[in-house]
C-alpha cells in the first residue's frame, strides 16, 4: 500500500492508490501474500524434474535423489528457463511465418506484403530467385524457407549468416551454431531431464546454442517476416500513459504480444461503418491503445498510443474506462478475470495457445481476422453504454518511436548516404562513449519503471546512446526519454551534439522483446561499417535489464552474452546463483568463449558504471581514445579509400 | 542547432520545387512537351538527376515524371519544432530533391530563357571541359573545388578570396547572388580573369546555378569512377572520397541555399560560411563538419580546406608573384604587356641538357642580356634559357621528358605566360608582374624550384643561365638546333622492336580500377601525356610508383603486337579483368581505355574501315554517336572490340593499327584532327607507298560526310583504298 514504493510513476500511482481505496487485488499485493518468496527457489537449486523429488540443495542435504549437485541443478534450471523464453519468442515467429504463408496462398487475404522492398532484400538473402515472380510468390518461397528454420532436420540457422565472420568462427569453434530451433528446445528439455546431461559447462552451452537459436533465428524472423506483412516500423510519434484512454472515445486495449491480432484490430476500428456505429452510442471515436510489446509493435507500425507496460494491464482497467481487451500471448495475467469483472470491461482472449478460465475466447483464425477483430469491437461499441465512474490519469508523454536497422541508416544519412557511418565516426571521435540496450519486463519487486530509467538517464549523461526495446521502451517513454526535445536537456553534451544533429532523442525505441535481434543485426552492420572491431565483443557496447521476470528475458540475455555483449541483470531477480562454479561461469569464464559475459547489479546508478566502465575498456582495446590530430588528405592517400 | 538548418532546408527544396514546376510548365506551354531539353554536348542528360536515378532526360515531359516520381516523394513534410521525427535523413533527401529542382530550372532556362549562357556566365559545363578538366581532381593536379555561393562584401575580399583557392590549385565554381551582387562581378571589377583557363568559373548568378559544380562532379564519378547512373551511393562515396569539394556560402544564407547545401552535403561536401549561422559539428556524412560557420574572410579558405580535410602544398617558389597551376590558364593580352620574347618576333629559344656534375653549380641563376627593368612597357627582347642539370642517375633520353616542363613550370607563376618549346616559344610577362619586381632572374628560381621539387630523384644539380642578347641567343640557338636534331633522330630510330622494355601506367587505375595502359615508344599513352621516355623517366623518379618497367618477353603474335610478359603484367594489373592485349589492333583483343583518350577510333562497318574523333569535337559523328557517347562506351577498363582510344600522336605511328593495315583504314576525321595531323599523315602514307596528298584527301571529314552513308559515298568516290583491303573482321 506504498504506491510510490510500488511505481516511480505518477499515474501508476495513482491508480494503485485508487484500487486499493476500492478494495481491489493487483500483482503488488500479490507479491505481498507471496512474501516472503522461497529462498530455493531464489537460488535455482530446487528440482522439481523427477519424482524422487522434489529436491532442494542446502549445506545439509548438499546432493538431489540422484546425486545431482547444485550445478547440475542451477545449470538444468537455467538451461530451462532459456528454453521456455525461446519456445515464446519463436513460437511468436512461427505463427508469424504460417500466417506469412496463408498470406501469400492468398487463404489469409487480410494479410499482404506491405514491405516490398524488404521482401526483396530477404529473399536475396535467402537465395530466393525474385526474376519474373509476383511479390506473392517471393512470399511464399521467402515463408516456406522461414518456416522450415522451426524444424529443418539438417543445417544451421539461416540467420547467422548476418553475425560478423570472427563471431561464426567463435560459434563454430565452440559448436554452439543454432541448428533448428525446435531441435534446439527438444534437446534442452531432452539433457535436463533426469539422468541426462549432468555437466553444468555442457548444459550452459546448450543454453547458448539454444539461446542464439532465438536470436540469431526465431525472433529474428518473427521481427523480418511482421515487417514485411505488415511494413517496416519508421520513426513516428504517438502518446504513451494511461492518460491516452480516451473518456469520451470507445477504448479498446489490445495486450500480448503478436501483432496479426492487434493489426488486424487497428484495421477494424478505421472502418468508417464501426466508427460511425461508435458515434450512434454516444461515443466520440474508437480508440485504440496497447499494453505490452503488442503496443510497442502498434505504436512504432501506426502512431497507436500506448497505455502502459505489463504492470499497467491491471491498472488500465482500473479506470473503468476500457470498454474491451483483447488479449493474445505472453505476459497476459490472469488476475486480468478477476479485475474486468470489478468493471463493465469486456475481457476476450484470442490465441488458442492462451485461454483464461471465466474469460471468453474469440480465436482470431488467419481466414477471417479482420471480420473477427470488427465483431470484438461491436462488442466494445456495444459497451460502451455500460460503463461506470470513470478515472482517467491525466498522465501522457508525447514520444519518438519506430528506430530499426533500416530505419536508423536512413536518418543518418538519407536515402543516398544511408548507413552508420556517421554513427561509427563519433564513437569513434568519442561524442558517443558507446551503445547500451535496456530491455525487457516490468517487476513488481522495484518500483515501476525506475531501474530503467533512471539507468537510461545516468547513461545518457555520459553520452552513452541508449536503445531500449519492449517494457523498458515503455518505461522510458512514459517519462519523457523518448521525447527528443525533453530527454536531449538530460543528455551529455556530446551526446546531445549527435542527436540534435539527427533529430532524434537520445534514448531510441527500437521496438518490443522480439525485436531485440534488431539489435544485433544493427551492431553487426555497425561492426561491418568499419572502424570499431571486427566482431561484435569488440563493440563499446551493452545491455542491462534490471527489472526482469520472463524467462524470455534469461533467453535474450544469454543470446547476447553469446554474441560477445556484457548483459547486467538485477542480482535479486536472478535465480541462479546457487552455485558457485555457475557464478563464476556466466560473471567470469564465458567471456574467455564469446567475449560477453553477465554481470548483477541491482542499483541503477551503480549498474550504469558498470556498463560505462566495460564500455570504456573497449574503447580502450580499440585505440579510440587516444587523442588524434585531424588527418589532411593528401592525393595519394585519397587514391587509398575505399570506395 | 541543427533543427533550424533542417528545417530551413526542407522549406527550401519546398520552394526551389515550386519553382521547377512553374518555370516547367512554363516550359511546356511555350515548347510542348516532347520538346527537347539537353545540356550542352553531354553525355550525361541532366547529370545529377542522371547519375542518382539512371534516368537519361530527354524531353519535357521526362522532366514532369522527375518531377512527380522523384522530387515530390522525397520533399519531407516540414519539420515539427515541438516533437519531431529525425530530420537529418530526410533534410540530406530534400537536398538532394532540390538539386534535381535546380537541375530542371536550369534546363528550362535553356529552352525559354534567361539562356545560362550570356554575359560573363557559363553555364553547364560540357564533355570536353569535363575530360579535360575533371581528370585534374583524378590525378591530383587540381586538389579540388570550391563552390562559392554568393558574393563578398567588397572587391578587395573577394579577389583575396579568389587568388588564395588558385594558389591552392583550387577550381572555384561560382553561383547565387547576395543582394544582386556575385562574387564573379566582383572579381571581374577586380580585374581578376574568369574562365576555366583560371580556373574561376562563373556559372551562373542564381543559386540553382550551384547544380552545374555538383552535376560536375557526378559526372567525374560516372566518367572517371566508372560509377553507373543510378549507382547513386557509389557515387557520392567517390565524391567523398576523390573529389575534395566544398561549399563556401558568402553572405545571408536563404533557405534555397540551405536546400542546396544539404544536396551538397549528400556528397560529402561540407558547408563553410562567413555568416552567423547554426553549425552542424558532428561528422559522418562528410568526413568532419558538416557545417561551420562565421568564420572571418581571411581565414576562410584555410578554413574549408581544413574542414574538408585536405592536405595541399603550396609551391615555396621564391618569386614576387604568385605561384600556381591555377595561372596556367591566364592570358596576359597585348595591352597588358610589360615585355615580350619569340613568339616569331624575337629569337628565341629554351634548351636543357645534362652535364658532369662538376659543370654544374646548383642554384647558380645568371642573367646574360638586358632585364625586365631595363625595357619600356610592351618591348621585345630575343630570349635564350638554357638549363643545365647533373644527376647520378640523370640520363641523356631524359633532357627532352624534363624540357617539356618548361612550359609548365613558368605558365604557372601569375602574370607570366609561356607557349611553344624549344625554338618556337613565346613569352610575355605581364605590367603588373614586372611592377611587382618579376625579373629574368626569377624564370631561373622558378625552374631551378619546380625541377628540384619534381624530379629530385633524378636532378642532383640545376644552373639556369637566361640570354637576352640577341648575338648570344642566335649563337646558341645554332647548338640547340643542333640537339633537337640530335634528339629527333634517336626517337625516330626508336621502335617497339628496339627495346626489349615496356612501361605500364596505371595512373588512372583509382578510377578504372581495370585498366592498364601500356606506353611502347611507337604508341604513347592514350592521353597523349606519356611517351615511352615520360614512362622510363617517372619509373626512375618513382620506382614504386604507376610506371612500371614490363619485359616484352616471348611475342605471341607479332602482328596483333603480344607479348606473353606483358600478357601476365595485364592479366595480374587487370585484377584478372583482361586476359590479352594486343597493342596493334584495335579488333583482337583491343587495349583498354581509362577515359582520358584525346581520340576515339570506331569501325564503320559499311566501310571497311574506320573513323577517328577526338575529343574537342561535340558533334555527331558517322557511327551514330558523338564523342562523349562513345566515351562512355570505350572508357572504363573494358575491351571493345571494333573500338579503341588512344592520343593524337598514334595516329600516324607506324603502329597504329597495323594489324588490320595502318591509317589505309582511315575513312573519316574532323578536319581539324585531319588539319592538326596533315603533315605528318602525309608523310606516313607516302611511306606506305600511296599519294599522300592524295590519300589525305581521300579521307572525308564533317563538311562532306556525317553519316556512314555519306563516307561510303564518299570514299567510293574517291576510291579509297579501305575498300580494297581484307574485311575487318
Amino acid at each position: 500500500m506504498y504506491p510510490k514504493k510500488r511505481s516511480s510513476e505518477k499515474a501508476a500511482q495513482e491508480m494503485i492508490d485508487l484500487m486499493a481505496e476500492a478494495g481491489q487485488e493487483n500483482a503488488w499485493d500479490r507479491l505481498d501474500q507471496q512474501s516472503p518468496q522461497c529462498g530455493f527457489g531464489k537460488q535455482g537449486v530446487c528440482c522439481r524434474i523427477c519424482t524422487m523429488g522434489p529436491c532442494r540443495i542446502s549445506k545439509k542435504a548438499p546432493l538431489g535423489v540422484c546425486g545431482a549437485d547444485a550445478d547440475t541443478i542451477v545449470a538444468r534450471n537455467f538451461l530451462r528457463a532459456v528454453a521456455c523464453g525461446v519456445s515464446a519468442h519463436s513460437d511468436h515467429g512461427r505463427a508469424v511465418a504460417e500466417v506469412f504463408i496463408a498470406g501469400a496462398k492468398g487463404e489469409a487475404p487480410d494479410y499482404g506484403v506491405k514491405d516490398p522492398e524488404k521482401l526483396h532484400r530477404i529473399a536475396k538473402e535467402f537465395g530466393v530467385e525474385t526474376k519474373d515472380k509476383s511479390d506473392k510468390e517471393i512470399a511464399l518461397a521467402v515463408g516456406e524457407i522461414a518456416l522450415a528454420e522451426f524444424g529443418k532436420s539438417h543445417g544451421n540457422q539461416l540467420m547467422v549468416k548476418r553475425a560478423p565472420k570472427p563471431r561464426k568462427q567463435i560459434w563454430e569453434k565452440t559448436g554452439v551454431t543454432p541448428r533448428a530451433i525446435d531441435r534446439e528446445v527438444v534437446e534442452a528439455m531432452h539433457r535436463s531431464t533426469m539422468g541426462v546431461d549432468q555437466d553444468y559447462k555442457s548444459l550452459l552451452l546448450h543454453a547458448t546454442r539454444t539461446a542464439l537459436a532465438d536470436g540469431w533465428g526465431g525472433a529474428m524472423l518473427a521481427s523480418d517476416l511482421q515487417d514485411i506483412m505488415f511494413g517496416s516500423p519508421t520513426p513516428g510519434i504517438g502518446n504513451i500513459n494511461l492518460g491516452v484512454l480516451q473518456k469520451d472515445q470507445v477504448n479498446v486495449i489490445v495486450h500480448g504480444h503478436e501483432p496479426i491480432l492487434s493489426e488486424m484490430i487497428v484495421a477494424a476500428s478505421q472502418d468508417p461503418e464501426l466508427i460511425k456505429k461508435a458515434e450512434e452510442v454516444g461515443a466520440k471515436g474508437i480508440n485504440i491503445a496497447g499494453i505490452c510489446c503488442t503496443a510497442n509493435e502498434l505504436l512504432s507500425r501506426h502512431g497507436v498510443s500506448i497505455a502502459g507496460n505489463f504492470l499497467c494491464q491491471e491498472l488500465a482497467i482500473a479506470t473503468g474506462a476500457v470498454d474491451m481487451m483483447a488479449v493474445d500471448v505472453q505476459c497476459v495475467m490472469q488476475g486480468l478475470q478477476k479485475i474486468a469483472a470489478c468493471y463493465h470491461t469486456k475481457l476476450f482472449t484470442t490465441a488458442d495457445k492462451a485461454k483464461i478460465p471465466g474469460v471468453e475466447h474469440i480465436p482470431i483464425q488467419e481466414d477471417c481476422a479482420l471480420k473477427t477483430a470488427k465483431e470484438l469491437i461491436v462488442k466494445a461499441i456495444d459497451n460502451f453504454k455500460n460503463r461506470g465512474e470513470v478515472h482517467i490519469p491525466d498522465d501522457k508523454q508525447a514520444a519518438v518511436t519506430g528506430f530499426t536497422n533500416e530505419s536508423i541508416k536512413y536518418m543518418l544519412g538519407g536515402k543516398f548516404r544511408a548507413s552508420y557511418r556517421p554513427l561509427n565516426d563519433n564513437i569513434m571521435n568519442g561524442k558517443i562513449r558507446g551503445i547500451a540496450a535496456i530491455v525487457g519486463c516490468s517487476n513488481p519487486k522495484v518500483p515501476m519503471d525506475y531501474t530503467h530509467v533512471e539507468l537510461a538517464k545516468e547513461l545518457i549523461k555520459n553520452n552513452v546512446l541508449v536503445l531500449t526495446t519492449g517494457c523498458a521502451s515503455i518505461a522510458c517513454g512514459k517519462q519523457a526519454l523518448l521525447n527528443p526535445k525533453e530527454a536531449l536537456k538530460l543528455a551529455g553534451p556530446g551526446l546531445r551534439e549527435v542527436c540534435e544533429t539527427v533529430g532524434i532523442p537520445p534514448v531510441l525505441a527500437c521496438g518490443s522483446c522480439v525485436d531485440n535481434s534488431r539489435l544485433l543485426v544493427a551492431a553487426s552492420e555497425i561492426v561491418a561499417e568499419g572502424g570499431l572491431g571486427e566482431d561484435l565483443s569488440e563493440l563499446p557496447l551493452a545491455g542491462a535489464c534490471l527489472e526482469s521476470i520472463s524467462e524470455k528475458a534469461l533467453a535474450i540475455g544469454q543470446y547476447f552474452v553469446a554474441s560477445g555483449v556484457m548483459v547486467v541483470f538485477a542480482k535479486e531477480l536472478f535465480p541462479y546463483l546457487g552455485s558457485d562454479n555457475v557464478t563464476d561461469y556466466l560473471l567470469k569464464d564465458i567471456e574467455q568463449e564469446f567475449g560477453g559475459h553477465w554481470a548483477l547489479e541491482s542499483d541503477p546508478a551503480k549498474a550504469a558504471q558498470l556498463m560505462l566502465a566495460h564500455i570504456e575498456s573497449k574503447r580502450d582495446a580499440l585505440g579510440i581514445n587516444e587523442e588524434t590530430e585531424r588527418k589532411l588528405y593528401t592525393m595519394e592517400e585519397r587514391r587509398s579509400l575505399e570506395l | 542547432m541543427s533543427i533550424i538548418i533542417a528545417s530551413a532546408a526542407i522549406r527550401g527544396a519546398h520552394k526551389l520545387a515550386e519553382q521547377a514546376e512553374q518555370i516547367l510548365a512554363k516550359a511546356i506551354e511555350e515548347k510542348g512537351k516532347e520538346c527537347a531539353v539537353e545540356y550542352p554536348n553531354t553525355a550525361y542528360y541532366l547529370p545529377i538527376i542522371h547519375s542518382m536515378t539512371g534516368r537519361e532526360c530527354q524531353t519535357l515531359a521526362d522532366l514532369e515524371d522527375v518531377m512527380a516520381q522523384e522530387i515530390k516523394p522525397l520533399l519531407p513534410p516540414p519539420v515539427n519544432e515541438d516533437i519531431w521525427i529525425p530530420y537529418l535523413g530526410p533534410a540530406l533527401d530534400a537536398g538532394m530533391a532540390a538539386l534535381f529542382a535546380e537541375e530542371i530550372i536550369e534546363a528550362c532556362k535553356y529552352l525559354i530563357g534567361p539562356n545560362p549562357i550570356n554575359d560573363l556566365w557559363l553555364g553547364a559545363a560540357d564533355d570536353v571541359i569535363l575530360r579535360e578538366r575533371g581528370i585534374q581532381f583524378v590525378d591530383g593536379s587540381a586538389p579540388g573545388f570550391a563552390a562559392i555561393v554568393g558574393a563578398a562584401p567588397d572587391v578587395k575580399t573577394a579577389v583575396e578570396i579568389a587568388l588564395k583557392c588558385q594558389e591552392r590549385s583550387l577550381y572555384v565554381f561560382m553561383s547565387g547572388h547576395t543582394n544582386g551582387t556575385t562574387l564573379s562581378q566582383q572579381l571581374v571589377e577586380g580585374g581578376v580573369q574568369l574562365g576555366w583557363d583560371t580556373r574561376l568559373v562563373p556559372f551562373g548568378p542564381d543559386i540553382s546555378a550551384a547544380i552545374y559544380a555538383l552535376g560536375f562532379a557526378s559526372r567525374a564519378a560516372l566518367s572517371f569512377g566508372g560509377v553507373q547512373p543510378g549507382d547513386f551511393t557509389r557515387n557520392l562515396l567517390y565524391n567523398k572520397s576523390r573529389v575534395f569539394a566544398f561549399v563556401m556560402a558568402l553572405g545571408e544564407v536563404t533557405d534555397e541555399w540551405y536546400a542546396t547545401a544539404a544536396g551538397a552535403i549528400n556528397y560529402g561536401f561540407p558547408v563553410i560560411a562567413d555568416s552567423d549561422i547554426p553549425e552542424i559539428l558532428p561528422t559522418g556524412v562528410c568526413t568532419y563538419e558538416h557545417v561551420v560557420s562565421n568564420i572571418p574572410h581571411d581565414q576562410i579558405v584555410e578554413k574549408c580546406i581544413e574542414v574538408r580535410g585536405l592536405k595541399i602544398k603550396i609551391s615555396e617558389v621564391p618569386i614576387p608573384v604568385a605561384y600556381s597551376p591555377a595561372f596556367e590558364g591566364e592570358r596576359i593580352k597585348k595591352d597588358d604587356m610589360h615585355v615580350e620574347f619569340g613568339g616569331q618576333k624575337t629569337t628565341a629559344f629554351e634548351w636543357l641538357i645534362m652535364k658532369n656534375t662538376n659543370e654544374v653549380e646548383d642554384g647558380k641563376i645568371e642573367v646574360i642580356g638586358p632585364d625586365v627593368e631595363t625595357v619600356k612597357d610592351g618591348e621585345r627582347l630575343p630570349l635564350g634559357i638554357v638549363i643545365e642539370i647533373a644527376g647520378r642517375k640523370m640520363q641523356s633520353d631524359f633532357e627532352p621528358v624534363l624540357e617539356r616542363q618548361i612550359h609548365t613550370f613558368l605558365n604557372e607563376a601569375q602574370g607570366i605566360w609561356h607557349m611553344g618549346q624549344r625554338n618556337i616559344i613565346w613569352v610575355r610577362i605581364s605590367k603588373d608582374a614586372a611592377k611587382a619586381g618579376f625579373t629574368l632572374q626569377h624564370f631561373g628560381s622558378i625552374l631551378h624550384a619546380m625541377l628540384h621539387e619534381h624530379y629530385s630523384s633524378i636532378v642532383d644539380k640545376v644552373q639556369v643561365k637566361i640570354y637576352t642578347n640577341e648575338k648570344d641567343v642566335v649563337k646558341l640557338q645554332e647548338q640547340a638546333l643542333k640537339a633537337y636534331e640530335l634528339r629527333d633522330a634517336r626517337l625516330a630510330d626508336m621502335t617497339d622492336e628496339s627495346v626489349d622494355t615496356f612501361y605500364s601506367c596505371t595512373l588512372c587505375q583509382s578510377f578504372a580500377p581495370n585498366h592498364v595502359c601500356v606506353i611502347t615508344p611507337e604508341r604513347s599513352g592514350l592521353c597523349g601525356a606519356y611517351s615511352w621516355l615520360d614512362g622510363r623517366a617517372a619509373y626512375e623518379i618513382t620506382p614504386s610508383g604507376p610506371n612500371q618497367p614490363i619485359s616484352k618477353g616471348n611475342p605471341v603474335d607479332e602482328k596483333l603486337g603480344q607479348w606473353e610478359k606483358v600478357n601476365e603484367f595485364i592479366k595480374s594489373n587487370s585484377q584478372g579483368a583482361i586476359a590479352q592485349m594486343s597493342a596493334y589492333s584495335m579488333i583482337a583483343d583491343p587495349m583498354t581505355s581509362c577515359g582520358c583518350f584525346e581520340c576515339i577510333s570506331a569501325l564503320l562497318p559499311s566501310t571497311n574501315g574506320i573513323m577517328i574523333v577526338n575529343r574537342e569535337y561535340p558533334e555527331m559523328t558517322p557511327c551514330g554517336m558523338k564523342f562523349s557517347t562513345l566515351a562512355g562506351t570505350v572508357g572504363g577498363g573494358n575491351q571493345v572490340p571494333g573500338f579503341v582510344g588512344h592520343s593524337k600522336h598514334y595516329i600516324t605511328s607506324k603502329k597504329f593499327i597495323s594489324a588490320e593495315d595502318g591509317i589505309k583504314r582511315i575513312v573519316w576525321m574532323p578536319s581539324a584532327l585531319k588539319e592538326d595531323v596533315k603533315d605528318t599523315l602525309i608523310e606516313r602514307a607516302n611511306e606506305l607507298g600511296l599519294d599522300g596528298q592524295a590519300f589525305f584527301d581521300m579521307i572525308a571529314d564533317e563538311k562532306v560526310a556525317t553519316s556512314e552513308e555519306e563516307v561510303v559515298e564518299y570514299i567510293t568516290k574517291k576510291n579509297h583504298p579501305a575498300a580494297t583491303l581484307e574485311p575487318m573482321f
